[in-house]
């Protein structure tokens, strides 16, 4: 029930991030969603892809510090207060968000996170009725 | 009350006169020797009696003693007399590499306390003086060995010992401190604490003399502390095989560091054909001590470069002056007074399963400071997560503190970020001018 996302550890300096970007469209690869984060020597870059195995193999191939993590990524109408409604109900449990980040997808927001235990927090998510989007729906979303 | 020049009379013996208690010393030194196992195989090993030892030229026919050698037999293999004979040992840092011990019997401490006695008096100081030592205690030579010096010649001492800047600043001022032993980088450090605290040396401190060493330096930078502090300030040799400091030490003319004859026999050799190099042309540092008891090493080579400055000093003794140290003649990095070799970085990393095999030190000089970084490369696993790298980070800092005893920068980079060389690998970058 969880998605890929690829984690990719950079230097802060100038031109890193256009190197990876470059061998993913060179395989192929296309990006749904990407966020960076940094602090004062390196960041971490998480992308959402198609194809994000092999879009991992690639990069790892070439020698990029790069690891396939699993997420969550949440459907939610898109109106006011669906974030907090998913927020929520992973709240009530107790759960602690890692990292979260947002975008838009075929006319709905997803939410995209890693918490502290991705399996209860599954489960609490699928008994609150929460659209839990799956890989293979990505792509039909993105139509 | 009129004080001599001099300390002791050895100090103003003549060539004559040094060569013939040399000569008299290395003879009892090496029969003392054979109470070493080590030297004891060495000898037998090659076929050389202790009684083929009778001139300083006979000197050439003992082989080197190296670093090597001490690991090897540590901890107590190099021993000349029993361990219950001996009084105190020092050891160089290192968990992971085979440390090395120098021991010491109650005659060898009193002896190096002798030659830091002669070295003070010699630029000056007196039983008026209040000495102050920044020198970190214990296991590093620079704090024990000034201050029984210091006690000898009779200062009143200060054992700050290091670190706590405001503190020393304090004792400066309350206690009327004339002399300091410091490392450069922290002389520096010591005058830009003053002035952000509005204490001007001059004015405000009795401060005289600096004694600086351990830590190589270029004359500039000497001049450079020199006018900071409103001091005169001399350069300190010594290294922990040899007891530590007191070993060679430069004169009121601030021009050569006089080694001291009666306890050393100085060789300088080309460290790759491992002849001696001609009077006055930079070598390798070899010393055979002479005046030890508990562990005297034979033809030890420093791996120091130096060279013997040609002439007479106008000061009158007639001990050999040897120049600055011009670098090494392994991959020894001194950083902040303290030694550290590569390896040493190289056995911490290695046991970080995160981390990927290449990485490269790199020191720099920022405001009369060294600092060193060691950029390491990520494996690639667990890439995912800030906390843990951050903690990946903070462990490899707190490790390689524990192993080299200074504190570097980690940089975490991605992998293939260190540029591969050709043959044997760059480890070590040196953007300071130290050797100048």
């Amino acid at each position: 029930m969880t998605i890929h996302q690829l984690s990719i550890f950079i230097e802060n300096k100038a031109g890193t991030l256009v190197v990876i970007l470059r061998q993913l469209k060179e395989a192929g690869i296309q990006l749904i969603a990407s966020t960076i984060s940094d602090t004062v020597d390196y960041g971490i870059c998480r992308i959402i892809c198609s194809e994000p195995v092999r879009a991992f193999e690639t990069l790892r191939d070439a020698g990029v510090a790069v690891s396939l993590c699993e997420v969550i990524a949440v459907a939610l109408d898109d109106e006011p207060g669906r974030a907090a409604d998913a927020i929520g109900i992973l709240s009530e449990e107790g759960i602690s968000i890692a990292y979260l980040y947002s975008f838009l997808l075929g006319g709905k927001g997803v939410l995209v996170f890693r918490t502290d235990n991705n399996e209860r927090a599954l489960e609490a998510l699928q008994r609150g009725k929460m659209d839990i989007i799956r890989e293979k729906d990505l792509s039909k979303l993105a139509v | 009350m009129a004080y001599s020049n001099y300390f002791n009379p050895e100090e103003t013996l003549d060539r004559e006169g040094i060569e013939r208690l040399q000569a008299e010393r290395l003879r009892s030194t090496v029969a003392h020797c054979m109470g070493s196992g080590f030297y004891r195989k060495r000898f037998r090993d090659i076929g050389l009696s202790h009684e083929d030892i009778k001139t300083l030229d006979d000197l050439q026919k003992i082989p080197f003693t190296t670093k090597q050698d001490l690991r090897d037999t540590y901890p107590f293999g190099m021993a000349s007399i029993p361990l219950s004979k001996c009084t105190r040992l020092h050891s160089s840092s290192g968990t992971t590499g085979n440390p090395t011990v120098i021991l010491h019997s109650q005659k060898d401490l009193e002896q190096w306390a002798n030659a830091v006695a002669r070295c003070l008096w010699m630029v000056g100081c007196r039983p008026e003086d209040v000495f102050q030592n920044t020198s970190g205690y214990g296991m590093f030579t620079g704090g024990l060995g000034f201050q029984y010096g210091a006690e000898l010649l009779g200062m009143l001492t200060v054992p700050a010992a290091a670190g706590n800047t405001l503190r020393q600043i304090k004792f400066f001022t309350d206690f009327g401190t004339t002399v300091v032993h410091a490392i450069p980088s922290y002389a520096a450090r010591l005058h830009e604490v003053m002035c952000e605290r509005g204490v001007d040396p001059r004015r405000d401190t009795k401060l005289r003399t600096l004694v600086i060493g351990a830590e190589p330096h270029s004359d500039q930078t000497r001049r450079r502390i020199e006018n900071m502090l409103g001091v005169k300030a001399y350069n300190s040799f010594g290294m922990s095989e040899m007891c530590g400091p007191g070993v060679a030490f430069e004169c009121p003319e601030q021009n050569g560091m006089h080694i001291w004859e009666d306890y050393y026999i100085v060789e300088i050799i080309d460290p790759v054909t491992l002849k001696p190099v001609p009077e006055g042309e930079v070598g390798e540092l070899v010393l055979t001590t002479i005046n030890r008891e508990a562990m005297p090493l034979l033809r030890y080579r420093t791996r120091d470069l130096t060279r013997i400055l040609p002439g007479e000093c106008p000061c009158g003794r007639h001990h050999k002056r040897i120049d600055r140290i011009k670098g090494r003649s392994d991959d020894m990095i001194i950083l902040k007074g303290v030694n550290i070799f590569p390896i040493q970085v190289e056995q911490v990393l290695v046991q970080f399963k995160e981390l990927a095999s290449d990485y490269l030190i790199t020191l720099d000089t920022v405001d009369g400071s060294d600092y060193m970084t060691v950029e390491v490369e990520l494996a690639g696993s667990n890439i995912d997560d800030y906390a843990a790298l951050q903690t990946l980070e903070r462990n490899i800092t707190r490790m390689l503190r524990d192993e080299i005893l200074v504190t570097p920068k980690v940089k975490l980079l991605p992998k293939g970020s260190i540029p591969q060389s050709e043959g044997k690998a760059v480890r070590v970058k040196d953007n300071r001018k130290q050797y100048q």
